[in-house]
């Protein structure tokens, strides 16, 4: 009984080897379709993964306008203090002061693109785009500020 | 004909005309130690290539294209780039065993390249019991590499030189006793006297059932001798690091990565010349026509490529299978390749007695 599982063993082995060798070999001689980008030359048709995060943006209308409120809520989501968000008051036609976004300042060179800021906006302000091409001679170029000069709030976002 | 046995002749013709028998030897000797530094170089270059493409290609990459036409200057690029890096030795390591173990892995892997006949009649050392000789010298290898595991003061590096050290010992025994099934059936133990006694036929043919199981246990056995995945647990890029040339860097570690193709050659070159015939070329029975053609091809390269398919068949288990973990390892050894092998030994000498071999 023994040897006949023993030998059965053997057989079975050498058998699924076989039939992995027998894919590479496939794969081998079959080298026209290539699953990885070849990404120097293709640029243009690049196609990335829906969920690529390269970068937090802020999304602006043609009419220069933001959806950010100034909450800070994403300045305290980010766990290595990659946004700081300045504030200012405006003053509404009614006479109001009312807080608004200043600039938001983004380090790109701490970002981990762990998208925590993304998920805590309350007004889905900011969002993540697909860029990563991020090399820069000067490590100062990686501060941004992300929301437009003379940009200002969308209406009717609270 | 130009052939590599007329050249040999002729600059040994020249040189006993030119200068007294001694000098001859001696120069004899400076050329074949320089051809075959020479021939590690490129072999190293070619092999270094050859595993990236194949590698990419199996796994529907494309592999290094961008240095040279086609990326064939990469393997150049490649040791330029380590010629000129810093070889760095760790402070808490043994000084001079360190700086000596890649030379005693290079040195084990050139010593063997003496028996081995590369075309009909060129060979560098014709001696009567090549097959002996060539494993005796490769588990010297495994010198080189515990000493650079012991002398790098580093955990993974000995771990690493103690595994390939068990695994070297014990593979050993199945790739010698796949060996021995050749030497039962041609009755020689020089490699020149196998190739010869092959005219008719390449053993993997004539010897039937038990030459075939003899070439797979042999080449699962080098495979392991080798230290190429799926048995490279001497360096387990996972586990250890690089294993025992972690501590490694600049040309010392291009020592290392050389030594190991050229053993992937070597152990390829003994396997074409014990199982498929060596330079002979490829004839089948009777057909004169045919076996004519076969003839006018060079015997150098008949050698070259069956030691290239057969780098190519390791190569492929390279890039098929996962590694194998340390007690699995042993476990194929002694439970499964021994007994096989003591079993072939047995059947291939009734096979030689009763004269079953064609």
């Amino acid at each position: 009984m023994f040897i006949t599982n023993y030998i059965k063993n053997v057989f079975g082995a050498v058998k699924s080897l076989a039939v992995g060798m027998k894919r590479t070999g496939y794969y081998f001689t079959h080298h026209k379709e290539i699953i990885t980008e070849q990404y120097p030359d293709n640029r243009d048709t690049l196609v990335l993964a829906d969920r690529f995060k390269g970068e937090v943006v802020m999304p602006h209308n043609e009419n220069n306008e933001h959806r950010c409120t100034g909450c800070t809520a994403c300045e305290l989501a980010c766990p290595n203090g990659t946004i700081k968000v300045v504030t200012k008051f405006d003053i509404t036609p009614e006479g109001k002061k009312k807080k608004a976004v200043d600039k938001l300042v983004y380090h790109l060179e701490l970002c981990t693109m762990c998208n925590l800021c993304v998920v805590a906006c309350p007004s889905d302000a900011i969002k993540m785009a697909p860029t990563f091409e991020h090399s820069v001679f000067d490590r100062s170029q990686l501060t941004k500020v992300l929301n437009q000069p003379g940009s200002k709030i969308m209406d009717g976002v609270e | 004909m130009l052939s590599f046995s007329q050249i040999a002749s002729d600059v040994d013709q020249w040189l006993h005309k030119v200068c007294s028998p001694t000098w001859a030897l001696v120069f004899e000797m400076v050329i074949i130690g320089v051809s075959v530094i020479g021939l590690f170089a490129v072999l190293g270059l070619v092999l270094v290539l050859m595993e990236r493409r194949v590698a990419a290609w199996m796994q529907i990459r494309l592999g290094p294209n961008r240095v040279g036409p086609q990326g064939l200057l990469q393997s150049l690029a490649d040791t330029l780039k380590l010629l000129v890096k810093e070889g760095m030795t760790p402070g808490g390591s043994d000084k001079f065993l360190f700086n000596l173990a890649p030379f005693i892995a290079m040195i084990a892997a050139m010593l063997l390249m003496a028996p081995i006949a590369f075309a009909s009649n060129f060979q560098i050392w014709n001696i009567n019991i090549g097959v002996l000789y060539v494993s005796a010298v490769s588990s010297l290898s495994v010198i080189g590499i515990l000493m650079a595991g012991w002398a790098s003061n580093n955990k993974y590096s000995l771990m690493g030189a103690m595994r390939s050290g068990a695994q070297i010992v014990s593979y050993e025994l199945s790739a010698g006793l796949s060996i021995l099934t050749i030497v039962v059936l041609s009755g020689n133990l020089g490699l020149n006297d196998i190739v010869l006694s092959q005219k008719d036929g390449w053993w993997i043919f004539k010897g039937h059932i038990p030459a075939i199981i003899a070439f797979i246990i042999f080449m699962i056995a080098v495979t392991a001798e080798t230290n190429r995945a799926p048995f490279d647990l001497a360096e387990a890029e996972s586990e250890l690091t690089a294993g025992f040339h972690t501590e490694y860097s600049g040309m010392k570690f291009a020592l290392f990565f050389l030594a190991e193709y050229i053993n992937v050659f070597i152990v390829c070159a003994i396997g074409a010349t014990l199982f498929l015939g060596g330079w002979m070329p490829f004839h089948i029975g009777n057909l004169e026509g045919f076996n004519h053609v076969m003839d006018y091809i060079p015997s150098s390269i008949w050698f070259f490529g069956k030691t290239f398919f057969l780098i190519f068949l390791i190569m492929w288990f390279r890039w098929t299978f996962p590694r194998l973990r340390i007690d699995q390892l042993l476990n194929l050894e002694w439970k499964y390749l021994l007994p096989i092998s003591m079993f072939n030994i047995i059947l291939v000498t009734v096979v030689a007695i009763m004269k079953w071999y064609f």
